[in-house]
């Protein structure tokens, strides 16, 4: 069929949800309301390390209003949800071991959640409590000293002579750098909650605010002992993820579930904000050292990396999430020579996790710092260095996959170069340095590259699904097995669907996402969702084409070559006998044709060698390039954000004010990440900043007042209409790009994030 | 104890125990789903509703605090297919993402605009500096309230 005009892709959409949200309407999960629900407090450990001798239940059992107190011996099913690594009971028995302050050691379900929350505080636990690990330099010391000690986790990358001994033997120069990123709490402003209902059809029901249904149903099936089939998981709004709705939301669906199992009563589970940051997973705090070898006036030879990650106490997604640390460490150039080494380290601590960028932003804060001290020793422009480094088609990425399209690294450099007008922004910061003793700006610069979906190491989750109906009045229903979460997933999947359908936005309802519609279609992260979701629903879409295409040409008597479909509307070659997509759609319907169509998409191939950490890592990649000018106050170590530069290859925005939303908040979150969100944890092993009074996270005074986009359009040939994605790129040049841009202001190299003023005093105060 | 108040325009007697949070009640009691718990201490904004027409945090007041006051949720605000412009401004422009925190940013520049018709960016910035988005960044925000302040211009409307 001929291809036709686009009047829904890259137009200016407004959010399909949008009306429901501005009017309040929108049902999040701690909105639901069932009869006769009750409530559910978890009873943590309390103690960072040790083993468990005892609980004893009887006073809680007691306390007013309790109905019941759930201990391990009342898992019917497996007491385990730690995935892949099996190190995650769900409540700890006597003789367990406790790996962190947050390990669950009973529920009590209760008539109020007060009620619960005052029995909870009963469970007496007796325990042989142990001196916990909570340095991360503990655990590398460990490494170090070269004993039995074995790392959690090891990813690596090899490319080229990765020879410590010799891959540095042909270098003009050689940089080194140490480098630490600290932990993130992801802060989406509705904390994490579930109801079970074990209901109709002996089926146990969850309805909850997470990103990956699918993750859930297979954890309450594992712990229930339930074929998954007698699992239904339902997502409700939800109120921002970040990462930290992937894993994290089966840890609160097996309580509610499990006590829904007992006491056939709907089961309510909604945390405090004090109870979502002691119990949610963070972003890995990552030590690294670099090591950059430059050859032929800055072109980059070799590269070394040595990274070590705070897993916490369980292992959960961690050896994925520092897969993608190791392929993306390098950076997003050409380099012949790499060898990447990260690792993962368990220690007494809140187990991190997925969190937007997923491992990477905290890596690139060294190869962007170096690339900065290559140019500036060299005398060359930061950004003419990047550029001459940079991807392109036909390249290699320090992984060794070879680039056959859609690079737009380059393109995103000169963008931002254009953008931000970047010889006189120079010489405007310069001039400002001038005039100014204890105010200095300063510029930065980052360029990063991001593989989108689940890449090499998760071929067996990447495929997902779509499944649209045509209703007898023409409507539409969508329904698909990627979640809304904020991101506007079914915003840019009703548009992909009106565009291949060629019927308008109004006409389309997507739903959310419920586990009885379609298989699993893995998880709603790795900014995978617009391609594989989009994919999904644009082959299921095809489908309906073909069936009513195939009944236009029997009714009207014309071969089915000679089928027209524009703008909705079917006819022959010449344009006559025309007939609208909701006319025929009745008819199929009267003469009993099914408009119903799956989609199915599954990720291409790659070829990954994972002996030698070498191959095509990812699909396809987005990359980003962001300028940023910062003004630091030299007294108070103040930093504030003035201006901002940022160019996306995201493929083909489908919507792009919807990208342009994921560009301005990835950014402030970034930035938040960079500059102000402090986690403490003290010497018990609890985090001490877990609410916003303490935790501090970007308000709408720190919106930097400059803020200039550029979309670069590189397309996929196998994403939906050309798309990428754009999730997490939107945030992951932005800590780097400050660190630079806080650096050239003070003239000396920023090495932590979050930059916190007493490091930064002392940074300013020290001699170069 | 006993309680009377007017809340979206109507009057509500009731009783509830005196430590009842003003965020419990307009929730659980009267079904005011609107109004979101984000962290419980004043900080994100994602409790605000009106009281006598000024923004404040729901979950730092008790029941018995809004005694013959006028509370305003976003209940009271638009309806389906007939938003308020401020509504309908956070909704063309971009300016939701999760939706969690949009009901008390709205309410906050309700309050605002009853107030300062043509508010600045200083102004707009102040008036919504209690209300966390972890989702948008704000730009987008900042536009939306300009463009409430021109929908509302064009149409001569009082809000």
């Amino acid at each position: 069929m001929e291809k036709n005009p686009l009047t829904l892709i890259g137009t200016q959409l407004v959010r399909s949800d949008a009306s429901e949200k501005v009017l309040g309407a929108a049902k999040y999960v701690d909105d639901l309301h069932f009869s006769d629900t009750v409530y559910l407090a978890i009873r943590t450990a309390e103690v960072a390390s040790g083993a468990l001798r005892s609980i004893d239940i009887s006073k809680a059992r007691g306390s007013h209003g309790v109905l019941a107190v759930l201990t391990h011996a009342d898992i019917p099913g497996e007491n385990q949800m730690g995935s892949p690594v099996p190190d995650y009971p769900i409540l700890l028995k006597p003789g367990d071991e406790i790996r962190y302050v947050g390990d669950y050691v009973a529920f009590v379900v209760a008539h109020t959640r007060e009620q619960a929350l005052r029995a909870a505080e009963k469970v007496t636990v007796m325990v042989a409590e142990k001196k916990p690990v909570l340095s991360l330099n503990e655990r590398i010391r460990e490494l170090q000293k070269g004993g039995d000690y074995v790392p959690a986790v090891h990813q690596k990358i090899r490319k080229g002579d990765s020879d410590p001994k010799t891959m540095f033997d042909s270098c003009d120069y050689v940089f080194e750098g140490d480098f630490f990123a600290d932990y993130q709490e992801h802060a989406y402003l509705e904390t994490q909650g579930m109801i079970a209902l074990y209901d109709q059809d002996n089926v146990m029901t969850i309805y909850g605010s997470m990103q990956c249904p699918y993750y859930v149903q297979n954890g309450v099936a594992r712990a229930l002992g339930f074929p998954i089939n007698r699992i239904r998981i339902i997502q409700s709004v939800t109120g921002g993820a970040f990462g930290g709705k992937e894993e994290v939301p089966t840890y609160f669906a097996i309580p509610a579930a499990l006590a829904a199992y007992h006491l056939h009563r709907p089961v309510k589970l909604v945390l405090s904000r004090e109870e979502d940051i002691q119990w949610t997973s963070k972003r890995h705090p990552i030590k690294s050292r670099y090591k950059v070898g430059i050859a032929d006036y800055g072109r980059l030879r070799s590269i070394q990396v040595e990274a070590h990650a705070d897993i916490g106490g369980h292992s959960t997604l961690s050896p994925t999430v520092l897969w993608r640390s190791s392929v993306h460490a390098a950076g997003a150039y050409e380099i012949p020579n790499v060898r990447v080494d990260v690792y993962g380290h368990y220690t007494n601590k809140v187990p991190s996790g997925a969190y937007r960028g997923f491992g990477s932003p905290q890596v690139f804060i060294g190869i962007e710092g170096i690339i900065d001290d290559v140019a500036d020793h060299l005398k060359k422009d930061r950004l003419y260095l990047r550029k001459i480094n940079a991807l392109e088609k036909g390249k290699t990425t320090p992984t060794g996959h070879l680039l056959p399209e859609s690079v737009g690294a380059k393109k995103t450099l000169e963008e931002v170069e254009r953008l931000s007008d970047w010889e006189r922004l120079k010489e405007r910061v310069a001039q400002f340095n001038r005039e100014h003793k204890h105010l200095k700006r300063g510029v930065g610069i980052a360029h990063i590259h991001y593989g989108v979906a689940l890449g090499a190491m998760g071929h067996a989750l990447d495929a997902s699904g779509a499944f649209v109906n045509v209703l007898p009045d023409g409507s539409i229903s969508v329904h698909i097995g990627g979640t809304e979460m904020g991101q506007g997933a079914k915003t840019v999947i009703g548009a992909i669907v009106g565009e291949v359908l060629q019927q308008p936005m109004e006409k389309i309802h997507v739903y959310q996402t419920d586990t009885f519609f379609l298989p699993d279609s893995g998880p709603t992260v790795a900014s995978r969702t617009t391609v594989f979701s989009g994919n999904a629903a644009v082959l299921a879409c095809q489908e309906l084409l073909k069936t009513l295409t195939a009944l236009y040409s029997t009714e009207m008597a014309v071969p089915p070559q000679s089928v027209r479909y524009t703008g909705g509307v079917f006819s022959n070659t010449e344009g006559q006998k025309p007939v609208g997509f909701g006319e025929l759609a009745g008819i199929a319907l009267k003469k009993n044709i099914g408009l119903c169509a799956t989609g199915w998409f599954q990720t291409p191939r790659l070829t990954w060698d994972p002996e030698n950490g070498f191959g095509e890592a990812y699909v396809t990649y987005s990359f980003a390039s962001q300028i940023v000018v910062v003004e630091v106050d030299c007294l108070t170590a103040e930093v504030v954000v003035k201006e901002v530069y940022t160019a996306h290859d995201v493929g083909k925005a489908l919507n792009p004010d919807g990208v342009i939303g994921q560009i301005h908040g990835g950014f402030v979150q970034g930035m938040g990440y960079a500059l102000y969100e402090n986690l403490k944890v003290n010497e018990k092993g609890k985090i001490v900043s877990d609410n916003f009074n303490t935790l501090t996270i970007p308000t709408i005074h720190e919106t930097p007042e400059i803020f200039k986009v550029s979309i670069v359009e590189e397309p996929f040939s196998k994403g939906p209409f050309g798309a990428k994605g754009i999730g997490e790129p939107s945030l992951i040049p932005t800590p780097a790009a400050i660190a630079n841009a806080v650096s050239d202001a003070i003239g000396k190299r920023v090495r932590e994030i979050p930059i916190r003023k007493e490091y930064l005093l002392d940074l300013i105060r020290t001699a170069p | 104890m006993e309680l009377h108040l007017f809340v979206n325009g109507k009057e509500v007697t009731t009783s509830v125990p005196e430590n009842r949070r003003a965020l419990d009640f307009l929730r659980k009691d009267l079904g005011l789903k609107s109004v979101k718990e984000g962290c419980g201490e004043g900080e994100c904004g994602a409790c605000t509703i009106l009281l006598d027409g000024k923004a404040v945090c729901s979950c730092l007041l008790f029941a018995s605090d809004l005694a013959g006051r006028r509370v305003l949720t976003l209940e009271s605000l638009g309806k389906e297919g007939h938003l308020h412009p401020i509504q309908q401004a956070f909704a063309e422009t971009g300016a939701v993402q999760c939706g969690f925190c949009t009901p008390g940013m709205i309410l906050s520049v309700k309050s605002l605009l009853d107030e300062n018709p043509s508010p600045d960016d200083e102004a707009i910035k102040k008036a919504l500096e209690g209300n966390l988005c972890r989702c948008t960044g704000y730009v987008k925000i900042i536009e939306a309230v300009k463009r409430a302040v021109a929908i509302i211009k064009s149409q001569g409307l009082m809000i």
